[in-house]
């Protein structure tokens, strides 16, 4: 039974569905969420590749490259803003994260 | 091929296993060590797919970067995390249901779905044949310094927009902190700095008139 395109779409899938019932399941710490959050970029970067090799098309290789810096940079941001939140609430509850509500 | 499936069905597990564990495991230490056994994992699945650029990238900005940046977070911020667990069993049931409702979604997709006949001639850059001998790195570099030169100098100038606000966000000045004022010390002067007093015999000296904080401080 050889591995196929179905196979690694199985996996993504599973993958990316595991971020969404993550970001459920601890709708209370921002860490998991944004922890969900690179599971689900991670499940779409296999799709990325996976039909990249399939088609034969370099193209979708560089793009999973972008989605990559793209996920650096969000991961670096929203951590940056969760220690200055961190520095000046004392908790990362996000049902307490409401200040910029007007 | 068989080795070549065995370490599909090993590698794709072992992926989901430590994912489901990123999303229930009871402390975000663990959540993060998982997320990068995820992380190699979906670089062995990149190997046996033929991106091998794209797995040790994975593994070097994912797990060498992000993923430790998330465990330094994680052990920097004093929360206590059993408390933030506390509505895990009442949020359990509508996660599985829509964590459900998307897979079979998925599912379906993926049943009726095919590939347009018409798709073999249209690739952007063809993949290079195995026989030119060209490895996926070298095809990659060729590619993304040539036709995709000015989306990489953005996606270079996001990291650096990145970078530059995780500093600025992240930067802060605490009062009560001696630091080394260059220019201060710079400008100043003889006159502020040095005070000649005459010392009658078998009395102390007496300072009479002192200037700049240098001079103040050692005065006191």
């Amino acid at each position: 039974m050889a591995v196929g395109l179905g196979h690694y779409l199985t996996v993504a899938a599973i993958l990316f569905t595991l971020g969404v019932f993550g970001i459920f399941l601890n709708r209370k710490n921002v860490i998991i969420i944004m922890m969900s959050i690179e599971l689900m970029l991670l499940a779409v970067n296999i799709n990325f590749v996976v039909f990249s090799v399939v088609l034969g098309d370099l193209a979708g290789q560089v793009f999973a490259m972008f989605v990559l810096t793209v996920a650096a940079a969000e991961a670096a941001i929203g951590l940056a803003i969760l220690v200055v939140y961190f520095r000046n609430r004392g908790t990362i509850e996000v049902e307490d994260i409401h200040m910029m509500r007007g | 091929m068989i080795l070549q499936t065995i370490m599909f069905y090993l590698f794709a597990l072992v992926a989901v296993a430590a994912g489901v564990m990123v999303v229930s495991a009871r402390n975000p230490v663990h959540s993060v060590l998982f997320l990068i056994l995820a992380f190699f994992n979906s670089a062995g699945l990149f190997v046996l797919l033929g991106a091998e650029f794209l797995a040790m990238i994975l593994v070097i900005v994912y797990v060498g970067a992000v993923a430790v940046l998330f465990l330094f977070v994680v052990m920097m911020l004093d929360v206590d995390f059993s408390e933030l667990r506390s509505g895990f069993m009442r949020y359990l049931p509508v996660g599985a249901l829509i964590g459900f409702l998307l897979l079979a979604e998925l599912m379906l997709v993926f049943g009726s779905w095919v590939i347009a006949p018409g798709i073999a001639g249209l690739q952007a850059a063809p993949l290079p044949q195995a026989a030119a001998g060209i490895s996926n790195t070298r095809a990659l570099g060729d590619l993304l310094y040539t036709r995709y030169l000015f989306a990489f100098q953005m996606a270079g100038l996001i990291l650096l927009v990145a970078m530059i606000g995780a500093i600025v966000l992240t930067l802060r000045r605490r009062v009560g902190v001696r630091r080394q004022r260059i220019p201060e010390q710079l400008a100043r002067t003889r006159a502020e700095a040095i005070a000649l007093v005459k010392v009658p015999l078998s009395s102390g000296a007496v300072i009479e008139r002192v200037h700049g904080p240098q001079a103040r401080r050692a005065g006191e």
